[in-house]
Parts: C-alpha cells; structure tokens; sequence
C-alpha cells in the first residue's frame, strides 16, 4: 500500500453532493478500473474544495480493489524534487523507471508546472508512457488545464483527451452534511442550528469552513455552556455574514430551480449512464482486439432506442467470434488470431471461414478401394500375417500396435496393409489414413512449404488407424521421422492403430532413428514368405480368367510351376505370354510359354497400345500404372516457342 | 406505467403523497404549487369539501422541460387520508414511482400514522410491490407546533421508520422540508430509471 495516502481520506469520508457528484462519479469509476476509463482524469477545483482527499480517495479504493496495484500519490513539488535530486545523483533513467511501473498515478497540484518547461516535458513523457501502456494518470489543478499559465499544448491536449471535470463550491446543504460529518469525527455536540449557522456562512471553501468549526470547538471545550447559535457567529466574527440574509432560509433561494438542478443531474447521471457503459465496453473489446464501430456509432446517437440491446447483441456477436476462432484454429491452426475474427461486424465471413476451413479439413488419403482382404491368397507364406491382420480388424488398436509387415517386394505388403485399410475404414466414424511412406514424405514437405505444419498435425492426428507403406522409405529423412515420432505416440496413447509395411528388415534398417525403430519393434512384426505354388496356381487361374474365355490347364500348370520370389514376378511372367499371344494372334497355350520363357522365341512381339512397359503389374492385370503415363499434357499454344533466326 | 421511454423521449415520473387525514398533504402540494414558475405547472386540480379535506384527491403536473434529451414530467398526487377512501388510495397509487409519507408529528396522531403507514405497505402489496424496495421518503410535518405537542424527528423516526427511509421534520405551511422531501423521492425514483421499475 502506498504510504503517502492519508488513511483519512477515502470515498466513505467524502460528502457528496451537487457540486462534486460527476468528480466522484468519475473518481469512481477511475479507481474500479484503472486506465480503462477516463485516462487521465484531471480534476480541477478552488482551493479546499477537496481535491486531494478526491485524488487519495481514488488511492486507497484501487488499493483495496487490487491489493497488487502499485499506486503512487505525489504533489507536483515532490515530483519535481525527485527529479532534480536523480539528475544530481545521475539517476534520471532509475527516477523515470521508477514512475512507468506505478499502476496509478496521482499528482496533485499541477498547476505549479507554469514556466516550468523541463517539468512538462518530463510530465507529458510520462503522462504519455502511462497513457499508452495502458495505466492510468489522475491529475488535480486549482484551475482547467488551459489556464495554467504557459502549460505546453501537447500536455493540454492530452489531459483534454481524457476527463476534465471541475468540483465547485457545496451547496449548504452538503456543507451541513460535511460539518455534521466532522463534528462527529471529532467527538463534538453542538447545539441544534450552530452547525447550521456555520453552513449558512459565506466560506470560500471546506478548508475554511473546517477551520471555523475547529474554531467552535475549541471554544466549546473551554466553556462551561454549550455554544449556542448567535453566540458562534459572533465568535466566528462579524465579517462573515450569513451567504443568505433572509428570515426563513426556504424563502430566499429559488427552491424549484434547486429542485430542477438536482433532478437534471440525477436524470442526466441515470440517461447518460448508458454512455459510459459503452465507452467501457468500447475500451474493453478494443482492449481484447476487437473492433468496435458498431458501439462507436451508437456513442454517436443522441438517444438511441435501446443501447442495453445493443451493447448485449455486441457482446453476444463476441462470443460466437470466439468460438468460431477457437474451431478455426483446431481445424487449421493457421487461421488461430486471423482479423477476421475480430470484428463481430463481419460474423457471417467468419463463419464462412470456418466453414470452409471445416471442408479443407480433408482426411489425409485413404486405402485404395482396389484391394480388398477376400482378394488376398492365404497360404504357408502369409497366414501368420493375416491372421493378425484379422485380429487387428476385429479389436483395432488393442491387439497388435503397430503391426509391422515385412518382406520382399511384390509379396503383397501393400494389398494386406490397403485391406487392411479398407477393412478399419468401414468402421463408424472412422478416418484412415493409408499412404506410401513416401507421400508422406512429400505431404510433410508441402505443409512446410506452405507454413502449415500445424495444420498437417492436426490434419493426421484426427486420424482412427495410420496405415505407412514402405516405411523404410523414411530412412535418412530427420524430419519426416520427427513428426512421425510424435505422431506416433499420440495414436499410440489414444489407443489407435498402426500398421507399416517394409521392404527392409528392421534389423537390417539404416537411417532411421533408434527411437522410432524400437517403436515399431514394440508392437508385432511380421514376415511375409515367397507365393507358394498352391498360391501361384489359384492367382494364375484368376488372372487367366479375367483374360481368355477359357483357362488352358496345362498352362496354368506350367506357370504355377515357374520358380518365382513373388507375386508380382507371377504378374509379369504372365503378362510377357498373353503379350506375345496377342502379337501373334493365337492363343495363348503352355507351348507359347515355353518358348517366350525358356528362350525360343515364338515370333516378333508386338506392344500393344496401353501395354505395360515393365513387368509390374496392379492387381487388376492390364490397368495402366498411373505413375507411368503422362495425364496432363500441357497445352502447346500456351508455350511461347522462341524461333531462332 | 413505464418511467422512462426510450421511444418517445419521455421521462414521466409519478410521486404519491400518503399519510393519514389532515397530515398536511395538500399543503405540501400547495407549496410546491406556488414556487413553481407558472410556465412549468398544470393546472392543480384538487377536488375538496366544503371543509378543506381532500375527497378525491389533488393532481399537481409539474413539467421540468428537456433534461438530456428527455422531455421530463413529474406528477404530484395526494390520496384522501381519511380511512374509508381506501379504494381512491388505491387507484392513485397505480404507477406511483415514489411515495412521500406525511406523518403528523403530533403525539396523539400517532396511532393514525402507524394505521395509514401500514395501509400504504398493504395497498403497495396488493399491486405486487414490496415497500421495502420502494422509493419511500418519511416527512414529519408540523414539527413547528409546541414542543409539548409534537414528537421530535428522532422520535418521529424511532416510532415509524423502522426501515430505515430518508426522513425529514418539516412545517408544509412555510415550505420547511417541502422540496427537501420531494428531491430525496426524485432522486430516490430517478436512481430506479433504468431499471423502469414502478407500481404496474
């Protein structure tokens, strides 16, 4: 608490009255929120109208409001000393320090700033840091700003710039009121109408009108009897007459206009309450980074209908813009602080962001259609995996996580982790995502690219099962195995599945951090074998059949015999045969595979339009390969063709 | 009625005096009435017997011009004290933003006080308004009579204002508490603008 507030002069001492309401009101308000209303307030009065008591009032409530509050009452004078003394002392940066880090601060008696340059300076410097940091400044004159002799401009501008509000002399009313108030402080009784008496006196200011009361007691302590009226005005000395002359004290002063005076200030204090209700939310939302024109045109209005509705329909917009922010930044954490969710002027943009930040927010890709886990061959080579992939898809996330399945290219990885894929995406409100490692890769790199990491993040972590083909292909990548890492274990931890695919031996696995790798170990790793011949018989068969109108069983017999490592070797076996088939026009027979695969060649062979370049083959025998085509070409009259001369 | 509307500008504020008979109800009104400029007053419309005692009741229109926009209006209404006038209390008290009770400081009025206090609180019940959260403002008039007469304003305080009203002694006759009274109701029911609370 600051110690250079008077314990004595607080709000719950102040008598109120016509002439000093708006300063308290304000005083008020200034104390309930520093900075945020009235910034600075300068109150200006005669001398003893109560200025001080005001400004330590203001003290002493934001103390009690906000213990932490640092509160700084200073006169001009000690101001100036202090500074003096810190320029002396080569400490005018400490001295100026010291002041940008008070809450509030209150300096009385500004008025002796007049020819003093270096002081305004000093005071519009600082007056200017509080204002802009946010922290509030009150000021008290015995004049308005603009009558202080030779003030700077700039320092009148500012102090306009906030509240200037004056307090004048008290009516007799509030002049009995505060005469009663300090007679009972004080512990004196006095005679009914002496204090009345005294009100009645024609007094500059309360300053005096206590010393005539101090005056009175001291009288009243010595005397044997009570004071009694005449005897207190004669002791309070002939020059002060009474303010008012007449007989009866109702009978001298205009009672209606005094009526009228205080009604239009109650009337005026309760209408234009509204005025200051949205000034303080104009402050509020600004404060919070809102735009406020709407509240700003109707500080504009003269007597708007219902402000009430207003102000409430603003806060209510308010409200719908931060929970609209607060799913834009889930949904795409690039969107988290955009302006366009600042201004509830412009809800339906904001919710049209949301919107389509709600559609952008597409799952990463999926498991192809194409491979499905009836079309997998179950034999010797594979059963253990796909017993394990049929457990995975009966209690995903609970059994085998993650699952690895390893083995030689063209063994049918892919097809188990893809149907696998497809099975898990069938569940309710599921979102799979099933890639090769290396659009994973390439996704990774286009959101950095892009500055969308975040959202990438959050695009992956929504994901119910995280099925990578090829994962071997991350090796070398620290970024890639970075945010897989961490992917990682957040789907571990909520319990969902994932399944990676290898061509490589984990063991055998170079590049890849040894965080990662136990991790994938941690789950079940398994290996799929060679085809075994029951296998390649039932996959030539099917393959055939898709093919010619009638499988030739002999064959089919020669091919499920040919030694091959993989499924896709079977593919591209087949495929050389039913290739030199069509160029020959004949059907294709186990004779015609004998001599294409064993050496004698049945005749030329001829490509066929779409035909496979190499011996890779998709599932489906004869689809073109999407990676081997060129879609799009690009459009030759777009070129500009440079003609050389 | 509705205090204060936004819509038309308007600011009607309506101040009942209540007290028991002969309290000095219409005096208050009668002083009012002669300090006011003539070009702020209605006419006071004040339908008494043959004997000076208010039988209907006394209706003082006082219009304060345009306060911040507003254009303001009070009404002054006295209600007849007399026991049986109890459904005339009751129609002007319909609306009433404020009331001003007008006690008799006399010792042997007493008893009439307590009675038309408590029928106040009653009639302001019956229209759903609790007197505790109602602008209410105790005047204790004839504090001009003998001593010997009257009960001091403590006194008068200690027997009838039990919660606690603003209280003023007063002399209706020469004006003594007259506006005093009527601003502490004004600013008590203007304090309540907002809120556009009044007796429905």
């Amino acid at each position: 608490m600051s110690d250079s507030l008077n314990p004595r002069y607080k709000f719950e001492t102040y008598v109120v009255g016509a002439a000093n309401r708006l300063a308290v009101t304000a005083a008020r308000a200034v104390a309930e929120s520093p900075g945020s209303v009235y910034n600075p307030l300068f109150i200006y009065a005669s001398s003893g109208l109560g200025k001080t008591h005001l400004l330590m009032a203001i003290g002493h409530a934001a103390e009690v409001i906000n213990p932490r509050a640092a509160v700084e009452y200073l006169t001009l004078d000690d101001f100036v000393e202090a500074f003096h003394a810190a320029i002396a002392a080569g400490q005018g940066e400490a001295y100026r320090k010291r002041y940008t880090e008070v809450d509030l601060l209150l300096v009385d008696d500004i008025q002796f700033l007049t020819h003093r340059r270096e002081m305004q300076a000093e005071l519009l410097r600082l007056t200017n840091t509080m204002l802009t940091s946010g922290r509030q400044i009150v000021l008290s004159s015995d004049r308005p700003p603009n009558e202080i002799e030779s003030l700077d401009e700039r320092l009148i501008q500012r102090f306009a710039g906030g509240l200037v509000i004056d307090i004048s002399a008290p009516d007799y009313e509030t002049r009995v009121a505060i005469l009663r108030r300090q007679a009972e402080e004080r512990g004196a009784r006095f005679e009914p109408g002496v204090l009345d008496a005294v009100a009645a006196l024609n007094l500059a200011s309360i300053r005096e009108l206590i010393g005539a009361l101090n005056r009175l007691i001291a009288f009243q302590a010595v005397s044997d009897v009570p004071l009694d009226v005449a005897r207190a005005e004669s002791l309070l000395g002939p020059a002060r007459k009474p303010a008012t002359a007449g007989a009866s004290p109702a009978a001298a002063v205009d009672e209606f206009g005094s009526f009228l005076a205080e009604v239009s200030l109650s009337v005026a204090q309760q209408v234009e309450a509204w005025r200051t209700r949205v000034a303080e939310a104009i402050m509020l939302w600004e404060g919070e980074g809102y735009r406020t024109r709407r509240l700003q045109q109707l500080l504009d209005e003269e007597a708007p209908v219902d402000p009430d509705h207003v102000l409430r329909e603003y806060v209510n917009d308010v409200e719908q813009l931060r929970i609209l922010e607060a799913e834009a930044a889930e949904l795409d954490p690039a969107l988290a602080g955009n302006s366009i969710f600042r201004d509830p002027d412009s809800l339906e943009s904001a919710r049209g962001q949301v919107d389509r930040a709600r559609q952008g927010m597409h799952p990463p890709p999926g498991p192809s259609p194409l491979w499905l886990l009836e079309e997998f061959l179950e034999g010797e080579g594979n059963r253990v995996a796909l017993q394990a992939v049929r457990e995975i898809i009966a209690q995903p996330g609970t059994h085998y996580n993650p699952l690895v399945i390893s083995g030689a290219s063209g063994l049918g990885k892919t097809h188990l982790l893809h149907a696998l894929g497809n099975a898990l995406a069938a569940r309710p409100g599921a979102i799979v995502a099933c890639l090769s490692a290396q659009d994973f890769v390439d996704d990774i790199i286009k959101a950095i690219d892009k500055d969308r990491v975040n959202w990438w993040r959050a695009r992956f972590r929504r994901v119910t099962a995280l099925l990578l083909d090829d994962v071997h292909l991350i090796a070398g990548k620290d970024r890639t195995q970075e945010e897989l890492f961490w992917l990682f274990n957040l789907l571990q931890e909520a319990g969902r599945q994932m399944a990676f695919t290898t061509s490589v031996p984990l063991r055998e696995l170079k590049g890849v951090e040894t965080r990662l790798l136990t991790r994938l170990e941690g789950g079940l790793v398994v290996e799929l074998g060679p085809p075994d011949k029951e296998i390649r018989l039932t996959l030539v068969q099917r393959l055939l059949g898709g093919r010619t109108e009638e499988i030739d069983p002999e064959l089919a017999e020669y091919l499920a015999s040919r030694s091959v490592d993989s499924v896709r070797g079977l593919h591209g076996i087949l495929q050389r045969v039913l290739n030199a088939a069509e160029s020959q026009e004949v059907r294709p027979s186990a004779a015609l595979a004998r001599s294409i695969l064993e050496g004698t060649p049945a005749g030329p062979v001829r490509r066929t339009t779409g035909g496979r370049t190499s011996g890779v083959m998709s599932p489906l025998a004869g689809m073109r390969s999407r990676e081997k085509v060129v879609w799009d070409w690009p459009d030759a009259s777009d070129r500009l063709i440079e003609e050389l001369r | 009625m509705s205090l204060v509307n936004f819509t038309t500008r308007e600011i009607t504020c309506k101040i009942v005096y209540y007290g028991p008979g002969r309290s000095g109800k219409t005096s208050n009104l009668h002083y009012i009435y002669g300090r006011v400029p003539e070009s702020r007053r209605g006419r006071m419309v004040s339908l008494a017997t043959q004997t000076d005692r208010t039988l209907f009741f006394d209706f003082l229109p006082l219009d304060l011009g345009v306060i911040s926009g507003f254009t303001t209006r009070f009404q002054l209404y006295t209600v007849p004290g007399q026991a049986y006038y109890n459904s005339t209390r009751k129609l002007v008290l319909q609306g009433t933003d404020g009331v001003v009770f007008v006690a008799d400081s006399q010792a042997r009025r007493q008893d009439d006080n307590i009675e038309s206090l408590q029928n106040l609180q009653h009639n302001l019940l019956q229209q759903g308004v609790d007197i505790r959260q109602f602008p209410v403002v105790m005047q204790y008039n004839k504090q001009d009579l003998p001593q010997d007469l009257i009960l001091t304003t403590d006194e008068m305080d200690d027997m009838l204002n039990f919660r606690g009203f603003r209280s003023f002694g007063a002399d209706a006759l020469r004006g003594i508490g007259v506006f005093e009274s009527l601003k502490a109701a004004s600013e008590q029911v203007l304090k309540r603008l907002a809120a556009g609370s009044s007796v429905a």
